[in-house]
């Protein structure tokens, strides 16, 4: 029983975690929360980006550096998004996706 | 009386998320470390369960911090601890706030009581498990060449990778946050000037 010691360990919960991203971007009607869902999947990303750096010899310290530079990707990503829906928050009054219909009336 | 209700419900929590750790600590002979993997691997996955299912969107945003907080122990049990640090000044420090304010700030009138998922819930649902299988499948039938446990990557060397190989990276980084910064004022800033 060696959990720590595994990478399979740390690309499973990546995985799952991904999966929870998936579901809360696909199934949520809120805008913030799809851009939760999306904060989710990329620190699900991150950990096996991390997990890989921290395993495998030929990567050292690679991974580390790549997931700080992700990190810094997603922190601009946010501050974008949130900003398109707040733009799109005082046009439409709601933060409700499915009531975004401007492009099919 | 609610606040003897929030403890109780306090309590159960806390008594379901140390469970796992304490199942392989004590029934799977397993180490400390594997204790704190499964006990902060728990707390991770339970609290982001909890992002993509709550109705109060503030409550999402708190659960929020709580998973990148669990996420930031497991990259110090991985010998990432700059990662960790990253993760916690970034993520719980700004990226958090800042979600919190964007709800604040995009607050529906009507609140609770609103349907809070889209019909396609349930093929969300479906999607979502077929891409932990696949991941999962993927992760365990792949025979990787990886050692016995996690390296412990020394700051040092992080920052001669960091400002030696991958300069050009850090730096277009730096001009991409400059670039965000300021197309998020663009986007977010009232038209006709007051």
């Amino acid at each position: 029983m060696h959990l720590a010691d595994q990478l399979d360990t740390y690309l499973t919960l990546s995985g799952a975690l991904f999966a929870i991203g998936t579901f809360g971007f696909l199934a949520r009607r809120n805008a913030i929360s799809m851009l939760m869902s999306i904060e989710l999947m990329l620190n699900a990303v991150n950990l096996s980006i991390v997990a890989f750096g921290a395993f495998i010899p030929t990567l050292k310290g690679d991974g580390a550096v790549i997931a700080l530079i992700v990190i810094a990707v997603a922190a601009a990503e946010a501050t974008v998004g949130l900003a398109i829906v707040i733009a799109i928050f005082r046009n439409r009054k709601t933060p409700l996706v499915d009531e975004y219909d401007a492009m099919r009336r | 009386m609610r606040a003897w209700l929030y403890l109780i419900a306090a309590a159960i929590a806390g008594a379901i998320i140390t469970t796992p750790a304490l199942i392989v600590l004590i029934l799977m002979g397993g180490s400390f470390n594997d204790a704190l993997v499964a006990g902060l691997a728990t707390l991770m996955l339970a609290s982001g369960i909890a992002v993509v299912s709550m109705r109060d969107i503030i409550r999402c945003g708190l659960a929020m911090i709580v998973c990148f907080l669990a996420l930031a122990g497991i990259y110090v049990t991985l010998g990432a601890p700059m990662v960790a640090a990253a993760q916690v000044l970034v993520y719980i420090g700004a990226i958090s706030v800042l979600i919190l304010f964007a709800i604040m700030l995009t607050a529906d009138k009507s609140g609770a009581g609103r349907l809070t998922f889209q019909t396609q819930a349930a093929p969300a649902a479906i999607a979502a498990i077929i891409v932990f299988v696949l991941v999962g499948v993927g992760a365990y039938s792949t025979d990787w060449t990886v050692a016995a446990s996690p390296v412990r990557i020394a700051t040092t060397a992080l920052a001669q990778l960091l400002f030696d190989n991958y300069v050009l990276a850090l730096e277009a980084v730096s001009v991409l946050l400059l670039a965000a910064v300021v197309g998020g004022v663009f986007l977010a800033k009232r038209e006709g000037g007051e």
